[in-house]
């Protein structure tokens, strides 16, 4: 009850991700039965926490019958020690209430904790099994919200729903089996109320949960036009875009507003409705059951009990429509849940595969194609061919194909045709720990992970001692201004390394995979300028990266194309030349043009 | 509000609390009569719920006892009549007190957004945009629930209350005693949990946080992760973290579920007395059996608002820190702003000069140090310096990004800081280093600083940025949505739309911080080609690394820790042999390194080939006859071999060109 708090406002935690409500699906059979294969290791658990429950709603019950005893059997007859013993009892019984509840809630806590826990970590490992192409589709933010957002609806149905819909369903067949055994007639008449609480109940679901989704999608139309001008400020406030902005803004507020007022309206309706369909039964109660009395069918007793029944009854249905809200979303998570979970990692490791031997001769692309849409081919019948120790280097216009090259080599990606082979063994026949083992890559933007740059540069290698991460930056020549931070090595970076320029960040990122000590070197050279400096750092850095290593490098720098041991020209997902820099340049190729074009550009100058 | 003081007096109620209580009431105060009659409303609702146990008791003393059952049908009609007359009040009541709310924080949004608006670079610097985004968001919904549920539940059952209090004491104060008995204890235990369980809440939350940081950085660096294959790495990162959320929230539950039952239990033990004592009394005569009946049902009615008085503690405490982090946020000033004499700048000419400006982010560590420039209009100006050099720094001060912490910066000879933040920024056009693009169509970003442009210019804008070929490859061309939502664009091409933007602006005077840095060498060319002709009539600032973009302005300034150290043209800084010099042949170096056949490091400029000789490059009106000189080739290291290949790298726009000259024009333009 209190965990199930927020009701109104649609709970800003689902705000972030549109794609959401929009269809409102059923529950959905197969979906439970899926879920159910995370809860049945914990069956047991369960079942003693269902038991308990039983205990939790009979006692909870027993209240106005108890009352009825007391005052039919003890009280009207002047029993002292009747009254004194049933007393007791009700207090006794509460007690027991106390203690289940207590035991219950814990078990079921405990136990929805860990089916959570299972299913929030069975996606993540699942995650981390997922290729480049599932990274390609999904943005971050929605990957994210599914293990986050919708884990934790699952959660709130688990922890919070589950129990009170058990509950609730126990307590309502409860009064109404005692009601029934209690009188019969007077049950009837009771009852007659229910049709108008269904019927209420009915009217009023489809609205509010319609109206709930509104205010889901509005207030998410709000955090996303938020997050964007606050992410934005800078070039909002460039072009003097405050006013256009605040008018927009305003408008998505008031959208927000307007359902909002329709919720409003709803529930005002809807919960004075139930009070007052509430007093219609007990106004029929002492009506009825006061005519019973007087024919002495009843005892004053049992109309007191029913009374107490009456308004017991109608609490349950009021939140089961609260519950049955919460059940909706939590299926739909499940379901966003599983649909990940189904997903295919589109690299698999081949059953007997088996580990990659030292890389000792070479490495070839054998008539590879690849495209990341199959239909739409990258690469066309690429055959290249590095020896160990060599560097090689890709070369062409962006969209080449060539990132596509280095990514097929770490085998983030298969190719549809066509193999890749280590000293001629296909990279598919062998274990992709093994592979990558023996790789190091470094990517385009470099990425810094929260923590000391220690911790950063350790990431190549996690065993490497404290001093092999000194002699790795060293290496690189970012040892100085590492030093420079007045916590050396300790300083704390963040993801996005705002305290590191771009320069410094590439020379990490160097740092990291020196200290992996890669056979295979996997290099895409940043395009983005540094100041003057800091690029002759990191040439040096890539030299020392580069010495002894077989290399497959996107060069743009000219040092790094005119000391590779051979130059591949990629267009247009083809190998159009290749050979030395000196031997493509005197053939006055594809490769000379774009030499004189990309180079010229850059420094040409006296 | 005397009991929301009652309310929260229990635990930590810091002093602030009224004060903020009575900020936010101001808030209320448009709605001053809705809350009014919302506070009627709840009296009267409250005093109605009252009047059912009342009747209860009526009928089984005068009606059942005495055998008059022609009270029966009365009874129940009224029991009825109440209802719904209590029914329709409450829903007035209810709805009044939810528009109140949900008014009170539409406004307050809106007051915020506003507010986020004028506040200046420098608050963005440092604000988290997750922070800023809860406030907006968690905080202001918080507030919503504590204004439109918590007040009212509160005054509704502080209402209720004391009058059951009042009627049980009329009917048997006795008995009342009695069955307060109870009530310290529940009372205990509402403060006890509020105490303890919110704690909990507030630590499940914190390493709900930490566990989602975890997750964002795993998905974001996916690349990394896999590349170095440390996937079991992340997986027990994540695991430890994962548990130790469960941990903290088997331990929240478990809290909870010691009080919540152990309320109830109070309750039942309430009633027990009731049952034991008041049996007795109805035994012994001294009570009547409707009295008994009636108590035990007020006290239902009783035990209902101490019960809630916990989750509006709860709600309160949660809502009083929620309106410390608004105000907080409200109370920021914005550094720039508007000066009260502020008058709108005319139609810009161009001239900017830098007087004695200084310029600081904390006060403490100097960026810029008395600067001193002076640029006519049209005059393209490039700044050359290390990172950190306060390179951005000097352009953010012409559109009053930042305010001078010394000195002045004077645009067409007024101070920046007397005119209009709108007139200002209106005509200066800015491609930031970040390039930020909203999730809208290609055509609403172009036209993000000018939305009534139409689309002829948004169209050349677009040529002009090279962006307009890409554009029309894409299905739905310009009203293909980019940005998180849409087509993901490469940084070079996220440049261009972003420098098409700032040129559709048509401004006067051209910020340009490493607008081309994510741009391929062969792009770049060809944006600056395009710029040639668009910068001449413009006054421009163009912060840039790649010296073929620094070469050709008409002035360059070299700025070391926030100085000049060196101005002048290129040709002059390289005959200086200063800073420029040194970089421009470091950046050769990089060039030429290990030139074929010396595939050694110790690269030493001077001794290869006359291609790119330093001294070359100082060659006073070298090739100016618009030939190629030798050192366009450059680094080939074979001179007659290389592929010369006519105008295509003879673009160095040297040729024709007057050193020092004030406008220069086609500066990229190679083939003259």
């Amino acid at each position: 009850m209190w965990a199930g708090g927020g009701g109104f406002g649609g709970g800003p935690g689902h705000g972030f991700d549109r794609a959401d409500g929009a269809g409102l699906s059923r529950i959905n059979r197969k979906v439970l039965l899926r879920l159910w294969e995370h809860i049945w290791p914990f069956r047991f658990y369960f079942l003693l926490g269902v038991i308990l429950m039983f205990i939790v709603s009979l006692s909870g019950l027993a209240g106005p019958y108890l009352l009825k005893v007391a005052i039919d059997q003890y009280i009207t007859r002047g029993d002292l020690a009747g009254v004194t013993r049933i007393a007791l009892i009700y207090l006794g019984l509460f007690l027991l209430n106390w203690l289940a509840t207590y035991s219950q809630t814990y078990i079921i806590s405990w136990t929805g904790q860990s089916v959570i826990f299972s299913i929030r970590m069975g996606l993540f490992q699942h995650l981390q099994r997922l290729g480049f192409t599932f990274y390609d589709r999904l943005e971050a933010g929605r990957i994210m919200s599914r293990v986050t957002n919708d884990v934790d609806a699952l959660n709130q149905l688990v922890s919070s729903g589950l129990v009170s819909l058990v509950n609730d369903f126990l307590t309502i067949f409860g009064i109404i089996i005692i009601m029934i055994k209690m009188d019969y007639h007077l049950a009837l008449v009771s009852f007659t109320t229910i049709p108008l609480i269904i019927a209420l109940v009915a009217f009023f679901q489809i609205r509010m949960t319609r109206a709930f989704h509104r205010v889901r999608r509005r207030i998410a139309d709000v955090n996303a036009t938020l997050q964007e001008s606050i992410s934005g400020m800078k070039t909002i406030q460039a072009f003097s875009r405050e006013e256009v902005n605040l008018q927009r803004f305003d408008s998505t507020n008031q959208e927000n507003l307007q359902a909002n007022l329709q919720v409003a309206t709803l529930t005002s309706v809807f919960f004075p409705m139930v009070e007052l369909i509430g007093a219609i039964g007990t106004s029929l109660v002492v009506w009825y059951g006061g005519w019973q009395i007087a024919g002495h069918q009843v005892s004053l007793g049992t109309l007191v009990a029913f009374l107490g029944y009456v308004t017991r009854f109608f609490m349950p249905i009021r939140d089961l429509s609260q519950v049955y809200n919460l059940f909706l979303s939590a299926t739909v998570s499940t379901e966003r849940i599983f649909e990940f979970l189904d997903e295919e990692p589109d690299v698999k490791e081949s059953p007997g595969a088996e580990e990659l031997l030292p890389l000792s001769r070479e490495i070839r692309f054998e008539e590879v194609t690849f495209g990341y849409d199959p239909s739409l081919p990258v690469l066309k019948g690429v055959n290249l061919q590095a020896r160990a120790g060599e560097t090689v280097a890709l070369v062409g216009p962006t969209g080449a194909g060539k990132t596509s090259i280095i990514n097929l080599l770490g085998r983030f990606y298969d190719p549809q045709d066509g193999r890749i082979t280590v000293d001629g063994t296909d990279i598919r026949a062998v274990t992709l720990l093994s592979l990558r083992r023996q790789m190091g890559v470094v990517l385009q933007d470099t990425f810094i992970f929260s923590g000391t740059i220690k911790e950063n540069i350790r990431y190549g290698r996690l065993e490497a001692t404290d001093e092999e991460v000194v002699a790795a930056a060293q290496a690189v020549g970012a040892h100085d201004f590492i030093l420079r931070f007045p916590e050396g090595y300790d300083t704390e970076v963040n993801e996005r390394g705002s305290k590191l320029s771009v320069g410094q960040r590439q020379l990490l990122a160097f740092a990291r995979a020196l200290i992996a000590n890669p056979r295979i070197l996997i290099l895409d050279e940043a395009t983005s300028s540094v100041d003057a400096y800091t690029e002759l750092l990191i040439q040096q850095a890539l030299e020392r990266l580069l010495a002894g290593r077989t290399a497959f490098v996107i060069a743009h720098r000219l040092s790094t194309i005119r000391n590779a041991a051979r130059i591949y020209v990629i267009e247009d997902g083809r190998v159009v030349e290749s050979g030395r820099h000196d031997e493509l340049l005197a053939r006055d190729g594809r490769y000379a043009e774009l030499y004189q074009k990309q180079f010229a550009g850059a420094v040409a100058t006296h | 509000m005397k009991g929301g003081r009652a309310g929260g007096g229990s635990s930590a109620v810091q002093p602030g609390t009224m004060k903020i209580l009575r900020r936010l009431l101001q808030y209320q105060r448009p709605y001053w009569y809705l809350v009014f009659s919302s506070l009627a409303l709840i009296f009267v609702v409250s005093g109605l719920g009252l009047v059912t146990p009342w009747i209860l008791k009526w009928v089984v003393d005068e009606g059942l006892s005495r055998g008059n059952y022609r009270l029966l049908l009365p009874a129940a009609l009224v029991i009825f009549l109440v209802a719904v007359v209590r029914g329709a009040l409450t829903f007035a009541q209810r709805y009044t007190i939810q528009y109140t709310s949900n008014r009170i924080i539409y406004d307050l949004r809106n007051l915020l957004y506003n507010h986020l608006q004028q506040l200046s670079f420098g608050f963005y610097d440092q604000a988290q945009t997750g922070q800023l985004m809860s406030r907006l968001t968690a905080d202001v919904e918080t507030l919503n629930q504590f204004l439109g549920m918590g007040l009212v539940q509160l005054t509704s059952n502080i209402f209720t209350f004391l009058g059951v209090l009042t009627v049980l004491f009329g009917l048997d104060w006795r008995l009342t005693l009695v069955s307060m008995a109870t009530m310290p204890f529940l009372f205990y235990a509402v403060y006890q949990m509020a105490r303890k369980v919110r704690p909990m809440f507030y630590q499940v939350q914190q390493q709900m946080a930490v566990l989602t940081a975890t997750l964002q950085e795993n998905v974001t660096g996916m690349r990394v992760v896999k590349a170095f294959a440390r996937e079991d790495h992340e997986v027990g990162k994540f695991q430890k973290d994962s548990r130790e959320y469960m941990r903290r929230n088997v331990t929240a539950a478990r809290l909870q579920a010691f009080y919540v039952p152990f309320m109830n239990f109070l309750t039942a033990a309430s009633t027990a007395l009731i049952i034991w004592y008041g049996g007795l009394e109805v035994t012994r005569g001294r009570l009547s059996l409707g009295t008994l009946i009636a108590f035990n049902t007020y006290l239902t009615q009783l035990v209902m608002p101490v019960r809630m008085l916990g989750l509006f503690v709860n709600l309160a405490e949660r809502a009083m820190a929620s309106s410390q982090r608004i105000f907080e946020l409200l109370d920021t000033r914005a550094e720039v702003q508007d000066s009260p004499t502020a008058r709108p700048l005319p139609r810009l000419g161009g001239h900017v000069r830098f007087d004695h400006a200084s310029f600081s982010y904390d006060g403490k560590v100097p960026v810029l140090d008395d600067i001193n420039l002076e640029v006519q209009p049209g005059q393209t100006i490039a700044i050359l310096g290390a990172t950190g050099s306060g390179k951005s720094s000097l352009i953010n001060l012409i559109p009053r990004f930042y305010d001078v912490t010394g000195g002045r910066v004077l645009i067409d000879g007024q101070d920046v800081r007397d005119v209009t933040l709108e007139s200002l920024r209106r005509q200066i056009g800015v491609v930031t280093q970040e390039t930020f693009l909203f999730s809208a169509t290609l055509r609403e970003n172009i036209a993000y600083g000018k939305p009534e442009a139409t689309m002829e210019e948004i169209i050349r804008a677009a040529k002009a940025a090279h962006i307009h070929d890409f554009i029309m490859t894409l299905p739905r061309r310009y009203d293909t949505i980019i940005g998180e939502r849409g087509v993901g664009l490469s940084g070079g091409q996220k440049q261009r739309v972003a420098i098409a933007r700032a040129l559709l602006m048509d401004a006067r005077i051209l910020l340009l911080d490493e607008s081309t840095s994510s741009v391929d060498a062969e792009t770049e060319y060809r944006i600056q080609k395009a710029f040639a002709e668009l910068l001449q009539r413009r006054t421009s600032f163009i912060i840039a690394q790649r010296l073929s973009t620094v070469r050709n302005a008409d002035r360059i300034i070299v700025l070391e820790r926030g100085r000049i150290v060196e101005e002048g043209t290129h040709e002059e800084l390289l005959g200086s042999g200063g800073i420029y010099s040194r970089i421009y042949h470091l950046q050769l170096l990089g060039q030429k390194e290990a030139a074929p056949g010396e595939r050694s490091s110790a690269p030493d400029p001077v001794e290869e080939g006359s291609g790119y000789h330093p001294g070359a490059g100082i060659r006073p009106g070298g090739a100016a006859e618009g030939r190629p000189g030798p050192g366009m080739s450059f680094g080939l290291g074979q001179p007659g071999k290389g592929p010369h290949r006519g105008g295509s790298i003879s673009q160095a726009g040297v040729g024709g060109r007057k050193p020092g000259a004030g406008v220069s024009s086609s500066h990229f333009d190679p083939l003259k």
